[in-house]
C-alpha cells in the first residue's frame, strides 16, 4: 500500500466539472427559477383545478401501476429463481424489454393494442372495458414500463434465501400458503418495497409511452410530465418551472427512500 | 432439497406457465404488434417510408447524437469510476449519488432545464441571441438533453466492478515500473472491458432512443430536428401509421439486438470479478 495510485486529481476534477456543467447547474437553474416567485406566487401555480388534477392522476396512477408490478414481479422472480425450464434464459431476457425498448415504440404500440379497434382492446370493448384513451390505458403504459425494476430487485434476494428454513417449515407442517407467508415473505420485504419504489419513481415521471394511449383530457386523463410540456408550449416557463421543481422533489424524495431502503435491507442480510 | 412449495409438480408448471403467459400478453404483444404493422404488408412500403427524406434526416440525426453522447460519457464513466472506485475520499457516496440522478429525473423535467439555461428566456439566453448561436430548439440542445439521460450509464456500470477488483494488481503494475497510463491501458482497462461494453451498449440504447427530454429542447422542425423517436410521434400524429411503425420498428430491431448483447455480456460479467481476483 506504499505506491498510491496516480491521477486522483486529474478524473475527481474532471467529474466534478462534468456534473458540475451538465448536472448541478441545469438543475440549479431550476430551483432558482421556481423559488423565485415567492411562496404565494409558488401556491397560486399549484392552486389550480388543472394541475392538481394532473397530480392526483399521475401520482394515482403511478401507485396502483406499481402495486400491479409488484405482485406480478414478484411471481416473475420466483420463476426466474426458484425453477429450471426450458426458455428460462428467454423469459429472463425478455424481462428487461421495457427498458430496452424507446418509450416511443412502446406508447404507439400499446396505444394501437388497447384501442377499441385493437387486438386486446376490441374484447376488453366488448366486456365494456375501455382501456385506450382513459386513466386505464395510463396504467397499462405504467405498469409496462415499471415491471422490470421489481422482478430486478427481487431477483437477487430471492436467490439468497435459505431454503432450509423453507424445509424445516415444511417438515412441521406448514401450509405451501403459510410457508409463503411466515417464512418466504417477510425477508423479501426491503426488496419488494425498493421494486415497488423504483416502479413508481418511474411511472411518475414517464412521459413518450403515456401520452399517446393517455388521452390527454385536461383533468382526467392529463399527467403533470405532459403538462410541464403544455405549459412551455404556451410560454408558460415559471408555471413549468414550478411543476418540474415538483418532480424534481419527489425524484429526490424517492431516491432518498430507495437509499433507506438498501440499508434496511443491508442490517437484515447482516443479521 | 424437495420442498413442498418448490417442486410440488402442479403448482411449479402453472407458475412457469403463468409467468410466460403474463410476459408475452404484457411485453411481448407490442413488440409483435410494431413488426406486423411495419412489415405485415410487405418490405416495398416500409423501404420506401425509411427513404423519404424527414425519415433519413431523423435516422442521421440519431446516429449523430448517439455518436457525441457515447463517447463523452464513456470517458466520463472511466475517469469517473477511477476516481470513485480506487480512492477513498470524503463526499464519495454523495458523487455516486449525483451520478445516478439522471435516471430518478423525469425525462420531460431532463429538457425543461435545458431550456431554463440554454433558451432565450433562460440564463444564457440574451448573450447566445447576441452572439448568434442557438442551442434550445436545435442540434446542440438535442445533443445536451441525451448527454444528461445517458450520463449514468456508464459509470454505474464500473464503479461497482472497480471496486470489487480492487487496486492489488493496479499497485503491482507501478511497483513493476509502469507508467500510471500504461497501468490503466494494460491492467484496469482489460480487466472491466466486459462491464465497460454493458454500460455502452445501454447507453448507446438510451441515446437512440430518448423521447421525452429530447422533445422538449428540440423544437420539431421536420428534417432538422426531429430524431426518430420525435419523427414517430409526427408520423403518428399524421396517421401514417404505416410508416411510424416502419421506424418504430427500427428502434425496436436496436431494443432487440441490444437485449441479445446483454444477455450474453451477463455470462462473461458474471465470470469477471472472478477470474480477476483469480
Amino acid at each position: 500500500m506504499k505506491r498510491v495510485l496516480p491521477g486522483l486529481p486529474g478524473t475527481l476534477g474532471f467529474t466534478l466539472l462534468y456534473l458540475t456543467i451538465m448536472v448541478l447547474l441545469p438543475l440549479t437553474a431550476l430551483v432558482i427559477r421556481a423559488t423565485g416567485i415567492g411562496f404565494s406566487g409558488f401556491a397560486a401555480q399549484m392552486a389550480t383545478p388543472r394541475v392538481l388534477a394532473a397530480f392526483r392522476a399521475t401520482f394515482g396512477i403511478a401507485f396502483l401501476s406499481a402495486l400491479l408490478d409488484t405482485l406480478l414481479g414478484l411471481l416473475v422472480a420466483w420463476v426466474l429463481v426458484r425453477y429450471r425450464f426450458p426458455g428460462r434464459r428467454l423469459l429472463d431476457a425478455l424481462v428487461d424489454l421495457p427498458i430496452a425498448l424507446p418509450t416511443a415504440v412502446a406508447g404507439i404500440a400499446l396505444t394501437e393494442l388497447y384501442a377499441e379497434t385493437g387486438w386486446f382492446g376490441a374484447p376488453l370493448a366488448a366486456l365494456g372495458i375501455h382501456v385506450a384513451f382513459t386513466p386505464l390505458g395510463i396504467g397499462v403504459a405504467l405498469a409496462f414500463v415499471g415491471l422490470p425494476f421489481v422482478v430486478r430487485a427481487v431477483e437477487p434476494v430471492l436467490a439468497d434465501l435459505d431454503r432450509d428454513v423453507e424445509e424445516a417449515a415444511a417438515t412441521l407442517g406448514a401450509t405451501a400458503w403459510q410457508i409463503f407467508r411466515r417464512v418466504i415473505l417477510p425477508p423479501l420485504w426491503p426488496a419488494l418495497l425498493t421494486g415497488f419504489t423504483l416502479a413508481f419513481g418511474r411511472g411518475i415521471g414517464e412521459y413518450g409511452s403515456v401520452i399517446f394511449i393517455a388521452g390527454n383530457m385536461p383533468g382526467v386523463s392529463e399527467i403533470v410530465p405532459l403538462l410541464i410540456v403544455v405549459k412551455l408550449e404556451q410560454y408558460d416557463t415559471v408555471g413549468a418551472c414550478v411543476l418540474g421543481s415538483l418532480m424534481l422533489l419527489a425524484s429526490f424524495a424517492i431516491m432518498l427512500t430507495i437509499n433507506a431502503l438498501q440499508s434496511w435491507s443491508q442490517r437484515r442480510l447482516g443479521n | 432439497m424437495a420442498t413442498s412449495l418448490s417442486t410440488s409438480g402442479i403448482s411449479r408448471r402453472a407458475l412457469i406457465a403463468l409467468a410466460f403467459l403474463l410476459l408475452l400478453v404484457f411485453l411481448v404483444a407490442p413488440l409483435v404488434l410494431v413488426f406486423t404493422r411495419a412489415f405485415g404488408d410487405g418490405l416495398e412500403a416500409p423501404i420506401a417510408a425509411l427513404r423519404e427524406p424527414d425519415a433519413l434526416a431523423a435516422i442521421r440525426l440519431t446516429l449523430l447524437v448517439a455518436a457525441i453522447a457515447v463517447p463523452l460519457n464513456l470517458v466520463f464513466g472511466l475517469a469517473a469510476s477511477w476516481a470513485i472506485a480506487k480512492f477513498r475520499f470524503r463526499g464519495r457516496s454523495l458523487l455516486v449519488t449525483l451520478i445516478d440522478l439522471p435516471l430518478s429525473v423525469s425525462p420531460v423535467v431532463s429538457g425543461l432545464v435545458y431550456v431554463l439555461v440554454f433558451g432565450a428566456q433562460g440564463l444564457f439566453g440574451p448573450w447566445l441571441i447576441g452572439h448568434g448561436i442557438k442551442i434550445v430548439f436545435a442540434v446542440p440542445g438535442i445533443v445536451l438533453a441525451s448527454v444528461f439521460v445517458t450520463l449514468p450509464f456508464v459509470a454505474r456500470e464500473l464503479i461497482p466492478l472497480m471496486e470489487a477488483q480492487g487496486r492489488l494488481e493496479e499497485e503491482a503494475a507501478l511497483t513493476l515500473g509502469a507508467t500510471g497510463w500504461q497501468t490503466f491501458r494494460r491492467v484496469t482497462l482489460p480487466n472491466v472491458r466486459w462491464g465497460l461494453l454493458y454500460g455502452v451498449l445501454l447507453c448507446n440504447a438510451r441515446a437512440m432512443g430518448e423521447f421525452g427530454a429530447v422533445s422538449v429542447v428540440s423544437g420539431h422542425i421536420r428534417g432538422l430536428t426531429n430524431t426518430m423517436p420525435l419523427h414517430i410521434e409526427v408520423l403518428y400524429n399524421e396517421y401514417n401509421l404505416p410508416a411510424a411503425f416502419t421506424v418504430a420498428a427500427l428502434l425496436a430491431l436496436l431494443a432487440l439486438v441490444t437485449l441479445a448483447a446483454k444477455s450474453l455480456l451477463e455470462w462473461h460479467l458474471n465470470d469477471e470479478p472472478s477470474t480477476s481476483s483469480r
